[in-house]
């Protein structure tokens, strides 16, 4: 008998690293498993090698393909002996080792024999492993058993039984949907993790069928289940019940809200806070709805628990940003936590208020920051960055200080995707902010005088190029751009000299000192730097204005190539006596980039900061630009956000992006093929226009296949009358559907035409409008005059409440609210609301409207508009007096 | 479609348990989830997770932190670190009964003795313990005592004196003790 593991000696315990596994080898450790073959067994010994074995593959050590097989049927010799503990070991290692169909055929019938064997620990355990290991083939002879063992008295067993067919359910649904019978009957266990097993397989198996969930749902919220997780799995079950529901429904009577309220006094911590969330989580929750689970989340917040304070603040924290007004009683409570021992707890403290504070309070939390900034990690600063950008863009007078912030710690240590979100964020205030613009600017270059990061000096040059030359001085910025050419890598050095180059094109006064300057760049040591400084001296030097033209155009003019295919061009260039011809390069993108895609439901984490979509019409007007038909139609003015023509979860997922030109409006419909069987081809969508007199359609262009899962697009073209003309069109999508071969991928040669009827679109006057903020309403209130003020009262009639009133207008005009006027407190009687918006023709536009509600929830309105039009002055008011 | 939540997401799912020493290297392990699919993926985690909580104070209570979309809740016990993960849009306590459940049995188990050595002479114990936990990433006990009662159920230790012993256990020793004898 080898020796057995080593007891602990106390004398070296101290001082030498110990451990019972010390100098284990794997080549060793299997020639042990010989023991396995003995045959008088020593249990205990088999035991200490399994351990052995299971402790390799735990510390990330492989078995070959032999060595595992040999283990195995090692392993299965050991079912002969009858000592217990032996026998989890065997299980143990059984379920580590998942032997291939084919060797599992040596143990199935121990296992099976263990199955129906008197002790119910020897059942519960060779249920669980005998359906890890097994197919399908297998499962149609045990299925009689794990029927039973689901109703066994022993829960242990049931819930072995219960938790295996959970996961055979992804493999053999057709199967395991034939025990619903038992599962429902285990659903009434009285054993609180059966009960939660039972309910979490009765789900998955009913998940498609909505009116069986819906049922169950209704039945067991009746009932009285007793596991808290089982009870948190129903909330789950009933908020989605409720989100399917919603639509039919009127306001103000939710179902199963009583049934969520009823939780929050759950004795179980677990379930009122899965209650709470599910509260705040509802579509269109109303405040009166919210109030109750953030009382009870607001209790949690000052728990000893860092666990239960975290739940809470992370939940609040979503709450605001979609309703900032209903977590303001929490902020003292929120207050204290910025001290928080747990940095993921104060960081989430510190955004929520950064959400939830006010002007007033701005600078007070700007203090509190500053302290806490020193002694958290990176990612967490880059959220706190993220939350002051929004805050700037929400209150524009505070720039001053937001600004000071950022550049100060701007200065301090940090990484990469720290520093990149302050240079982000900054650039961002920049570009929004015009009183910004100067001292963001002198922000950048002091920061470039010290960067450490190639990336981010080139990105802050090239954004210098653009905006210096525009400023009041811009000769003051050249002394930090020619420092570079001094000091840095190639990289930042001919980025500088573009930058150069650019403000000598724009300022013809600096344009003698930019060429000197130029002149001692020709002696650079690196290729690219000396050809850019040829390059640009040259074109600026050229004397006639058509060549100054070329050369600004050359300087700023885009990219009107993908750089993608760009990319693939140049490789595919050989050397030749041929130039490199840049208009060979086509010009379709390939797919749509992610900025469609639809975020999953409940992803959005706490820490995730409010996506910017500054670029997504960026990525419009490039698509665009490369298709020739419609090329034609000048800038685009906006894009609207993607609206949904199919219902979920149908054969074809398609939405549309209206694209509003001067003279043109330009569907995009992203289709999506969702079958994997069909390959559509030559998809067009038809549109009757009938309903939409002042369009008539001129272009389309079709989309010659659309694969499984790879979504393209299809566009039609309509001209339009001046102005923001409005319509409704009826769409059908047309297609040749060719049938796929699963396994080979190939489609049939031959195809059938086919159709399939689209939700109707309507062009309304929001279209027309671009949300376009400023900084300070009400100077652009009195700079714009009453001129052209048009004003009016309208009656809304009855409304839910005073903010819904307040969002449907700001929807239907479809413009930028400001000062964050677009949040009305609760409980209160009357609003002011400021919108400021860029109209069509680019006429700004700016609103003044005043709410008041009466104890019939009649809701009045005052509605006063400026612009630099009369006519569309009144246009607005025609927008809301047929809306 | 993928972008409705299934019901297997609605229901909380653990993506590993970890029982890390006080230098980060592992004692016991177990991954229930795909996010990892390299055992240098799955040290990676571990380190990271290892240092970001390192520094904190997670004696008393369970401590909690989101790592890249996931929440890891964690408790130290000597040298001794515990750590449940979960998804982001896990229920929090739920995980932590989890914990709780692991870091209780585990005491019971090595009564009350929790450090790294014990845990190690005891790693039978130790895996058949977070096996009775977890199964395939869903729930299947979160009772420490339950737990603890099934793993060391008829776990005789026949190396121990007799006086430590149960009388059945002493009879089942003492027949093996018997027929080894005879048969020897």
């Amino acid at each position: 008998m080898a020796q057995p593991l080593v007891k602990k000696d106390d004398d070296q315990d101290d001082e030498v690293e110990y451990s019972p596994f010390y100098g284990i080898e794997k080549g060793a450790v299997l020639q042990e498993a010989r023991v396995f073959n003995d045959p008088q067994l020593d249990p205990r010994r088999c035991s200490q090698v399994i351990t052995k074995l299971l402790y390799l593959l735990n510390q990330g050590d492989t078995f070959t393909q032999r060595e595992a097989t040999e283990v195995f049927f090692a392993v299965t010799k050991l079912f002969q002996s009858r000592d217990i503990g032996l026998r989890r070991m065997v299980y143990l290692i059984i379920k580590e080792l998942s032997p291939s169909s084919d060797e599992v055929i040596i143990v199935t019938s121990s296992l099976m024999k263990d199955m129906n064997s008197k002790t119910d620990m020897y059942r519960a355990n060779a249920i669980r492993v005998l359906c890890r290991i097994t197919d399908g083939t297998l499962l149609t002879q045990i299925e009689r058993y794990l029927k039973q063992a689901i109703v066994d008295k022993n829960p242990v067993v049931a819930s072995a039984a219960l938790i295996s067919g959970i996961h055979l359910l992804q493999t053999n649904p057709e199967i395991v949907k034939r025990w619903s019978n038992e599962v429902q009957e285990a659903v009434q266990s009285r054993a609180a993790l059966v009960q939660f097993h039972a309910l979490a397989l009765l789900h998955q198996i009913r998940q498609n069928d909505r009116l069986a969930v819906s049922k169950l749902v209704t039945s067991l919220t009746r009932g009285t289940v007793r596991s808290p997780l089982a009870q948190c799995l129903l909330i789950r079950y009933t908020s989605q019940v409720i989100r399917e529901s919603s639509g039919n429904t009127q306001p103000g009577e939710r179902p199963f809200f009583d049934y969520l309220e009823s939780c929050l006094r759950h004795k179980a911590e677990m379930v009122i806070l899965e209650a709470a969330r599910a509260i705040t989580e509802l579509n269109g929750v109303t405040n009166r709805e919210l109030t109750p689970a953030i009382t009870v989340l607001q209790l949690f917040l000052s728990s000893s628990k860092p666990v239960l304070r975290f739940a809470a603040v992370r939940t609040l924290n979503k709450v605001a940003m979609t309703h900032p007004l209903a977590v303001t009683n929490c902020n003292i409570d929120m207050e204290s936590l910025i001290s928080d021992q747990n940095r993921s707890i104060a960081t989430l403290a510190i955004t929520t208020l950064l959400k939830t504070g006010n002007e007033s309070s701005v600078d007070r939390l700007m203090k509190q920051i500053t302290n806490f900034m020193s002694d958290i990690a990176d990612e967490f600063k880059i959220v706190v960055v993220e939350a002051i950008r929004s805050l700037c863009l929400k209150f524009p007078l505070k720039y001053r200080s937001l600004m000071n912030f950022l550049s100060n710690i701007l200065r301090e240590e940090g990484g990469f995707e720290y520093k990149k979100a302050i240079v982000d964020s900054i650039v961002i205030l920049i570009r929004d902010i015009p009183e910004a613009k100067e001292s963001g600017l002198l922000h950048l270059c002091e920061f470039i005088e010290d960067c450490e990061f190639t990336y981010l000096s080139t990105q802050i040059l090239h954004f210098l190029g653009i905006e210096g030359p525009k400023t009041s001085d811009p000769s003051k910025y050249i002394r930090y751009i020619y420092n570079r050419v001094h000091l840095e890598n190639a990289t930042v050095r001919a980025s500088a000299v573009t930058t150069l180059a650019k403000f000598g094109a724009m300022v013809e006064s600096l344009k003698p000192r930019i060429f000197v300057l130029l002149r001692r760049c020709l002696y650079d040591n690196d290729d690219e730097v000396r050809d850019r400084a040829t390059l640009y001296l040259k074109t600026l030097g050229a004397d006639d204005t058509a060549a100054i033209t070329d050369a600004k155009e050359f300087l700023f003019g885009s990219l009107d190539v993908p750089l993608t295919n760009l990319e693939a061009s140049l490789k595919n260039y050989e050397p030749s006596d041929e130039p490199f011809d840049i208009t060979s390069v086509p010009r379709e993108v390939k797919s749509q980039p992610l900025a469609e895609k639809r975020a999953p439901g409940r992803t959005a984490t706490g820490l995730a900061a409010p996506a910017t979509t500054t670029s997504t019409i960026d990525t419009y007007e490039s698509l665009i630009s490369s298709i020739p038909e419609f090329s034609s139609f000048g800038k685009l003015f906006k894009s609207s956000a993607p609206v949904e023509l199919t219902e979920a979860e149908t054969e074809y997922a398609v939405n549309v992006v209206k694209h509003i030109f001067d003279g043109h409006v330009l569907f995009q419909y992203n289709c999506t093929n969702t079958i994997p069987e069909q390959l559509l081809e030559n998809v067009t969508v038809v549109v009757d226009a009938s309903d939409a007199e002042e369009f008539s359609e001129i272009a389309s262009k079709p989309l010659q296949s659309l694969p499984y899962d790879s979504p393209g697009q299809t566009f039609v073209a309509f001209e339009k009358t001046e102005g923001p003309t409005v319509g409704k069109f009826s769409n059908i999508l047309k297609f040749t559907v060719k049938e796929v071969d699963p396994s080979t991928g190939e489609a049939e040669d031959d195809g059938v035409d086919d159709e399939y009827q689209l939700e109707d679109l309507e062009v309304v006057a929001a279209d027309y409008m671009q949300k376009v903020g400023v900084s300070n309403f009400r100077n652009a209130w009195e700079s714009m005059g009453p001129d052209c003020e048009r004003v009016d009262e309208y009656g809304l009639g009855p409304r839910e409440s005073l903010a819904e009133a307040v969002t449907a207008v700001i929807n239907l005009l479809g413009m930028q609210p400001c000062e964050g006027t677009e949040v009305v407190p609760s409980n209160s009687r009357s609003h002011s609301c400021l919108l400021s918006g860029v109209f069509i023709g680019g006429v700004k536009v700016l609103v003044r409207l005043s709410f008041g509600i009466d104890g019939q929830k009649d809701v009045a309105m005052k509605l006063a508009v400026r612009s630099e039009d009369e006519s569309i002055s009144d246009a607005i008011h025609e927008i809301v007096a047929s809306g | 479609m993928a972008h409705f939540a299934s019901s297997r997401d609605l229901c909380p799912t653990i993506k590993n348990i970890l029982l890390l020493d006080s230098e980060g290297k592992r004692i016991a392990v177990k991954y229930f989830s795909d996010d990892w699919p390299t055992n240098g993926a799955k040290l990676a985690f571990e380190k990271s997770v290892f240092t970001r909580t390192l520094k904190t104070n997670a004696r008393t209570e369970a401590e909690i932190a989101m790592f890249e979309n996931n929440i890891v809740i964690y408790k130290f016990v000597q040298d001794v670190h515990f750590f449940v993960t979960g998804g982001d849009n896990d229920n929090e306590l739920v995980l932590a009964s989890v914990l709780q459940g692991f870091c209780e049995a585990v005491a019971l188990i090595l009564r009350n003795n929790v450090d790294k050595n014990e845990a190690l002479e005891n790693l039978d114990l130790i895996l058949l313990c977070i096996d009775e936990i977890v199964d395939g990433g869903m729930i299947l006990e979160t009772d420490a005592a339950t737990i603890a009662g099934k793993v060391a159920s008829h776990n005789v230790d026949a190396g121990a004196p007799l006086s430590e012993q149960t009388l059945t256990q002493a009879f089942a020793t003492a027949r093996e003790h018997l027929t080894r004898s005879l048969l020897t």
